[in-house]
């Protein structure tokens, strides 16, 4: 089905659904590269007013991907609930916007179900940072491993201490000096340099030691790939999350090895563990805009709207935590500062919308036209908004995947200035054991204890 | 000052440094960085983002070797276009000379600074004929198409690593068997890290002569030599 809009005087057309939703994507060096942006100002704000008069409905008749080409499409439109739809079924994009800011916070958790990525991705191309931080500060999401993620007051941060060569004792330093500055509360999880079972089983069993060691009510998880994870359990290996990268494409998640099969195979053999003791959300995805193009499996949808249908496949399993690596994939998709913190605004709003535990690695390359200015303003903003956790990486600087996040300090900050509070149990172990109170190391945390001596 | 040679211990744990080389034990003011470490990270991100807006001056590398460049007219549009990075201008391709064999590709990639000061030097640990072409703005892949114009059986790409706040003079080499247009990166072999205080020239330009053997053995590069491959990095995406 054809879209038209006029506006000065020319009047433009757009030939699908898909072409609407990537002419009316505020700008991005992705979206420029995959040849589906806008190519005038006029074009995108033609394409935005045609957009905001299309009906919600009509986004349940015409998929952007084939129904037939991709399970992705599948999962969206068998799992489409019509009675959580009903209360917003006769508005069109512009009025669902209107109806996002008025609404209260029980009524958005309500519809979650009936939403599909693509109306999400829809209304977020419509709104203004403002927006976007305003409606997604309403959503309420909370889910539980060992402890309680996601609660009004919260703010959670993964603990990531990364270490060029796995070094287990380089990588213990790095989660101490996490734990004295407030961090791991959401995860405390290595990215591996090796994604080997070997490799992975001993950074599991390194952080399984200083976990029940400092008795720390959190959980761990080893970013290696979902089938190594597999691997590693069946030997034994104590496995807290599995983790996988996932997209909006049948082609991106092939290009990451895995498909819809293999995470409920993987969700059930961690469930099967039985390691969770107040819940058993027992997932951990991460996603990024520019993927399905990196893969060269976009089939001609911008980038935004693919990320969105990454928190389709998310939801399908129930996550503890799924966070998007906003300024990680390369300029080529985001080129700078303006272009991440839009980016990681809408996929916090997105992934809030659709009923996510959402977090935002805010983050940088050094061939990104940005810097920690860039990232400061956008952390403010997603703290600001309910973000449900950040990165906490010493300094800021990964030494291993050599990109800059969000450091403990930073985390520390964005709490400070709102109001923040760790994960309830978590804020309780801190103050059992003392950390923040004075300048020196806890007795209860001597390094010497996780074999730092 | 770098991220190996931090300012005095503002942090009672600072002695967690000796462990890692992350930014452990900074110490804080309020809930910020000390004046001190939050300097030292602006310094290493300068020093990463001068490095990757730096150019390969191919006349100061002491080679005798011919100069082409991809698509990409310029920086920009070589962050924003990596696929004109890895196209060879036309003029470029049918001046180059048909030698087969094996040909090695010098390459700014995303940072010219450790090609340009280890190019030749890395070329005499080969200690092998094989001839050299110097490209600038290019991709990995550009690799491809030098290696077709020039009949190689493969080429070897020496070409800039992205830099980090710790290191901005990384080079890897990547090994693609029977280059043409259209390979992937799953059809290629990586040396990384390649500079002082990472991988020696020694031990790279042995990885390099160990997998071309093997490749020449199996027909080929990427994923089924890999695995044959004793405690080599993996495949990382410079694309």
């Amino acid at each position: 089905m054809a879209f038209r809009h006029t506006v000065a005087g020319t009047r433009y057309v757009f030939d699908d659904l898909r072409t609407l939703l990537a002419r009316a994507s505020p700008f991005r060096s992705g979206d420029a590269l995959a040849g589906v942006a806008a190519s005038s100002a006029a074009e995108r704000v033609a394409a935005q007013r045609a957009l905001a008069d299309l009906p919600l409905a009509h986004f349940l008749n015409e998929a952007v991907i084939p129904y037939e080409a991709d399970e992705v499409t599948r999962l969206i439109l068998d799992g489409h609930d019509r009675a959580a739809f009903a209360p917003i079924a006769h508005l069109t994009v512009g009025g669902f916007r209107d109806w996002l800011l008025a609404a209260p916070p029980e009524a958005l958790a309500s519809i979650r179900a009936g939403l599909t990525p693509e109306m999400a991705a829809a209304v977020s191309k419509i709104m203004r940072v403002a927006d976007l931080v305003s409606v997604a500060a309403k959503c309420r999401v909370v889910t539980r491993f060992r402890n309680t993620i996601g609660l009004p007051g919260t703010l959670s941060i993964r603990l990531q201490p990364n270490h060029p060569t796995d070094d287990p004792r380089g990588v213990a330093a790095a989660v101490l000096d996490g734990l004295l500055l407030g961090a791991g509360d959401a995860v405390i999880g290595v990215n591996p340099a090796t994604d080997s079972v070997e490799q992975v089983r001993a950074l599991l069993d390194m952080l399984e030691a200083v976990r029940t060691r400092f008795d720390i009510p959190t959980q761990s998880c080893v970013l290696c790939h979902v089938t190594t994870s597999l691997r590693v359990m069946e030997r034994g290996a104590p496995v807290d999350l599995v983790f996988q990268s996932i997209g909006g494409t049948e082609g991106v998640n092939r290009s990451f090895g895995v498909d819809l099969a293999v995470l409920r195979e993987a969700r059930a053999a961690a469930r099967a563990l039985k390691r969770g003791s107040l819940g058993d959300n027992v997932m951990y995805f991460e996603t990024g805009q520019g993927s399905a193009l990196s893969a060269e499996a976009h089939h001609g949808v911008d980038q935004q709207t693919l990320e969105a249908r990454a928190y389709a496949v998310a939801r399908a399993f129930d996550p503890l935590l799924v966070n998007s690596v906003v300024g990680f994939i390369g300029p080529e998709y985001l080129f700078d500062g303006k272009q991440i913190m839009r980016a990681g605004l809408e996929d916090h709003f997105c992934g809030k919308l659709l009923g996510l535990p959402m977090g935002v690695d805010v983050c940088y390359t050094n061939h990104a036209e940005a810097d920690q200015d860039d990232m400061d303003a956008l952390l403010i903003n997603l703290a600001v908004a309910g973000v449900t956790y950040i990165m906490g990486v010493p300094g800021a600087d990964d030494v291993m995947l050599a990109y800059q996040s969000t450091s403990f300090h930073d985390g520390l900050t964005a709490r400070a200035l709102l109001g923040k509070t760790p994960a309830p149990e978590f804020a309780a172990w801190m103050a059992r054991m003392g950390i923040g109170e004075g300048e020196a190391i806890p007795e209860g945390l001597a390094p010497a204890l996780i074999g730092l001596g | 000052m770098s991220a190996e040679t931090p300012p005095a211990p503002p942090a009672p744990w600072a002695g967690l440094r000796r462990f890692t080389p992350a930014r452990v034990g900074l110490g804080r003011a309020g809930t910020g960085l000390p004046t001190a470490a939050h300097l030292d990270f602006q310094e290493a991100h300068a020093a990463a983002r001068d490095a990757v807006w730096s150019e390969l001056r191919p006349e100061a590398l002491g080679l005798d070797a011919p100069v082409v460049r991809s698509e990409a007219p310029d920086r920009r549009a070589y962050l924003l276009r990596p696929d004109l990075g890895r196209r060879l201008r036309a003029e470029d391709a049918a001046r180059l000379p048909r030698t087969g064999g094996v040909v090695v590709v010098v390459a700014d990639g995303l940072c010219a600074a450790g090609v340009q000061a280890q190019a030749a030097a890395l070329l005499r640990a080969f200690a092998a004929p094989w001839p050299v072409v110097v490209a600038l703005q290019a991709r990995v892949a550009l690799g491809d198409a030098i290696g077709e114009a020039m009949g190689a059986e493969a080429v070897v790409v020496m070409i800039g690593e992205r830099p980090g706040l710790s290191a901005q003079d990384s080079v890897g080499l990547y090994l693609t068997w029977a280059p043409r247009p259209g390979r992937t990166d799953a059809e290629r072999n990586c040396i990384s890290n390649i500079r002082p205080g990472g991988l020696s020239h020694a031990e790279a330009a042995a990885k390099l002569h160990w997998l071309l053997r093997a490749a020449r053995a199996l027909g080929g590069t990427g994923v089924a030599l890999k695995d044959e491959a004793p405690a080599l990095p993996s495949l990382e995406g410079e694309g």
